[in-house]
């Protein structure tokens, strides 16, 4: 399979025979660029000809600061990159960094951040499920509805996570081999109540969106990824999943709890944005039955490793470099660390994170071209980009 | 002199009307939204409309350096002036109407497709490219829909053989009224009149002129102030008037039993109201092309089947 060619220097002057077309700058102040964003569109009415997309409004510089910081400061530094689902980024640095130092993460704890993973990923879908109405419905209409009800039972798996770790966002609740806040008395019936009223609540929005006659039309056949378009340029999670490609980090590479409670993989064909939003939707109702079997399941037992690390200089010793990815609900985050040894002290040389979003923005100029203005709204809501991890 | 004290009265509680009919979509869509709407100014947020008109009084009106200042300070003012010029010809009751007009329907139909001019004027004066990006759809947008509407509004006019409003409603009192029969134009008249209606004045699912989460605020994007509060004003008294109009000539206007006929006229126009902003707070948004084809290949020729069946059963269903 060779990957497409590159076609992200667009020259942008405008060309004999293109005299007619507008320059449109769509974005970083736009309603529905999901964050800061700027996508240059020249416009043959409303057909979009071109599509050169700028991210790097909210670049934040984390990779250098992990330079500077010892590996448990980085936790809460991290959490602000994929700010909707904010655990899971905690969940691939200390990941990473384990890996680094060989520290056995307890058995309960593994369960718990598997636990937290698949609540996040519900949230974050909802998230999506709700911006990508607005996207297609507008902030004054039905999408502000549809937009309404997600914020409502997103709250309530916050109010979960508030439970555990006294934060709503940043929960700064892994650490170095385990997490650092323990389960609350009777909080597997609260997580059965939430998801019992997130679960009945999903087939009211499948009727909102999905079998909705015209959010069917506004989505089939916009945006279609092919796979090798998709595999090329390193797409991964529910976007390559759309596009008939089944691959999912839970159960190809299980880490966590995973390889004892069995992830069935949503997929879909078509690569288009109802299949996109299909694959979410689906995955919302996996993710609520693997909350609900990891919840029962939850094994009792230590919550960090015995030897959990408190001073820097127990860092001193890691040397090496490691790669880990898990599957975000955007899909493939990796982290990778270099560890400096000695001379860099508890630092990491180099950290460098591979953000699923980053990805699934590049394949905008490829898709992007031929569509109408409407449609570069609901392919890009469709992709569910998250500035904070985009930009870093 | 009757008319003139009418049309007095009648702006000044249409105007009244439609700050009012705003605090009600925004309590109808906090509801649906499972919020709670307005609620300090006033009881129940009653109040909120006129803090909302004096806040769009303090704010400062900006002139964009490359707009074109007359035609963009016109444009507000004229979209106002075409939305109240339409209310004009709608009774309210019997007697109750500024303008009594023999080509009641025209008047009507005429003012608002007139409307599109100050929109496509504000886009283009704006000198801002979302702004020509929603004049453009909008002026496509009203050229579709503008014959689908005056195809469903022909029906009643056939079957009443009369274009003025009031000829119109008595006809509908000596038969019934023409969404219930003759049923086979009227009913699908009706629902046609409704979703051009919908398109007319820009509502969901065909709000694509000024489709917030594309163009920004389409046309407005560029209007601050009193000048968008008219713009905002100008559709809200379009869908006020449309659901008037479809109420006199579908519903039987101010007929009905037990209560007075301003009091049935009210009520029926406050229903297709509420109807068109649950329907607005529902439904996501076509896009263009498709909007279009919804137009041109359902609604028109649906419109002159309707049309021509309204004249058979004028002709020979001895109406």
């Amino acid at each position: 399979m060779s990957a497409p060619q590159p076609q992200h220097r667009i020259e942008l002057a405008v060309h004999e025979g293109e005299g007619d077309l507008m320059l449109v700058n769509f974005g970083p102040q736009h309603p529905s660029t999901h964050g800061v964003f700027r996508i240059k569109l020249l416009l043959d009415g409303e057909i979009v000809v071109k599509a050169v997309p700028y991210p790097g409004f909210l670049h934040r510089g984390v990779e250098k600061l992990a330079e500077r910081l010892t590996f448990t400061q980085l936790g809460p530094i991290v959490d602000k990159n994929d700010y909707i689902a904010p655990m899971t980024n905690e969940q691939a640095i200390f990941m990473a960094f384990e890996k680094l130092l060989g520290i056995e993460v307890p058995r309960r704890a593994r369960w718990m951040r598997t636990l937290f993973a698949e609540l996040q990923r519900v949230a974050s879908h909802l998230l999506w499920l709700g911006t990508f109405a607005l996207d297609l419905g507008g902030a004054l209409g039905g999408g502000a509805t549809v937009f309404l009800y997600c914020f409502r039972e997103r709250e309530l798996v916050l109010d979960l996570f508030e439970e555990v770790t006294g934060a709503r966002f940043h929960y700064n609740t892994h650490t170095m081999g385990g997490n650092r806040h323990d389960l609350p008395a009777g909080y597997a019936q609260k997580v059965h109540a939430t998801l019992d009223v997130i679960a009945a609540r999903l087939v009211e929005y499948e009727h909102l969106t999905s079998t909705n006659r015209i959010f069917d039309v506004r989505t089939r056949g916009v945006g279609t990824i092919s796979s090798e378009l998709a595999l090329g340029l390193g797409l991964t999670g529910p976007v390559l999943r759309a596009s008939g490609v089944d691959h999912d980090l839970r159960r190809d590479a299980p880490y966590g709890a995973y390889d004892e409670v069995p992830v069935n993989v949503m997929t879909e064909t078509s690569g288009d944005c109802l299949a996109r939003a299909l694959v979410r939707i689906r995955e919302m109702t996996e993710s609520i039955r693997l909350a609900r079997a990891l919840i029962d399941g939850m094994p009792e037992g230590p919550i960090c490793g015995a030897k959990a690390i408190k001073t820097p200089t127990q860092f001193k010793a890691a040397s090496g470099q490691v790669y880990v990815g898990i599957e975000t609900p955007r899909g493939e985050l990796g982290t990778y660390v270099i560890a400096g040894g000695n001379e860099r002290g508890a630092a990491p040389y180099r950290l460098k994170i591979r953000p699923p979003s980053y990805h699934a923005m590049s394949v905008l100029p490829y898709v992007l071209p031929g569509h109408m203005v409407s449609d570069v709204v609901a392919i890009l809501g469709s992709l569910d980009p998250i500035m904070g991890e985009v930009d870093r | 002199m009757h008319w003139l004290l009418w049309s007095v009265v009648i702006i000044t509680v249409l105007m009244t009307t439609t700050a009012w009919a705003l605090w009600l979509e925004r309590k109808l869509a906090a509801r649906m939204g499972s919020r709670l709407g307005p609620t300090m100014v006033g009881r129940h947020g009653l109040l909120q409309p006129i803090a909302d008109l004096l806040k769009l009084l303090q704010k400062e009106d900006i002139l964009p350096e490359a707009a074109d200042g007359a035609l963009f300070n016109l444009a507000p003012i004229l979209t106002a002036v075409f939305a109240i010029a339409t209310v004009a010809v709608v009774p309210f009751g019997e007697g109750v109407i500024a303008a009594d007009l023999d080509i009641g329907v025209l008047w009507v139909l005429a003012f608002g497709g007139l409307m599109v001019i100050p929109v496509w004027m504000a886009g283009w004066a704006s000198n801002n490219k979302f702004a020509l990006l929603g004049g453009m759809r909008a002026v496509a947008q009203a050229v579709s829909y503008e014959v689908p509407l005056v195809l469903a509004s022909m029906v009643p006019v056939i079957l009443a053989g009369s274009m003025s409003m009031t000829d119109i409603v008595h006809y509908q009192q000596q038969h019934s009224w023409i969404a219930l029969w003759p049923t086979l134009p009227g009913l699908p008249a009706f629902l046609l009149f409704l979703l051009a209606s919908l398109a007319e004045s820009n509502r969901i699912p065909f709000d694509i002129p000024e489709a917030e989460s594309e163009l920004v605020a389409g046309v407005s994007t560029e209007y601050t102030g009193m000048k968008f509060g008219l713009f905002y004003m100008a559709e809200y008294i379009h869908t006020l008037v449309s659901s008037a109009i479809g109420a006199a000539l579908f519903l039987g206007g101010w007929s009905g039993p037990f209560a007075p006929g301003l009091h049935w006229m009210l009520l029926k126009t406050l229903g297709l109201f509420v109807f068109i902003y649950v329907v607005r707070w529902t439904l996501l948004r076509f896009r263009q092309d498709q909007l279009m084809r919804l137009a041109w290949v359902w609604l028109v020729p649906m419109g002159l089947v309707l049309v021509f069946m309204a004249a058979v059963v004028v002709v020979w269903g001895g109406a």
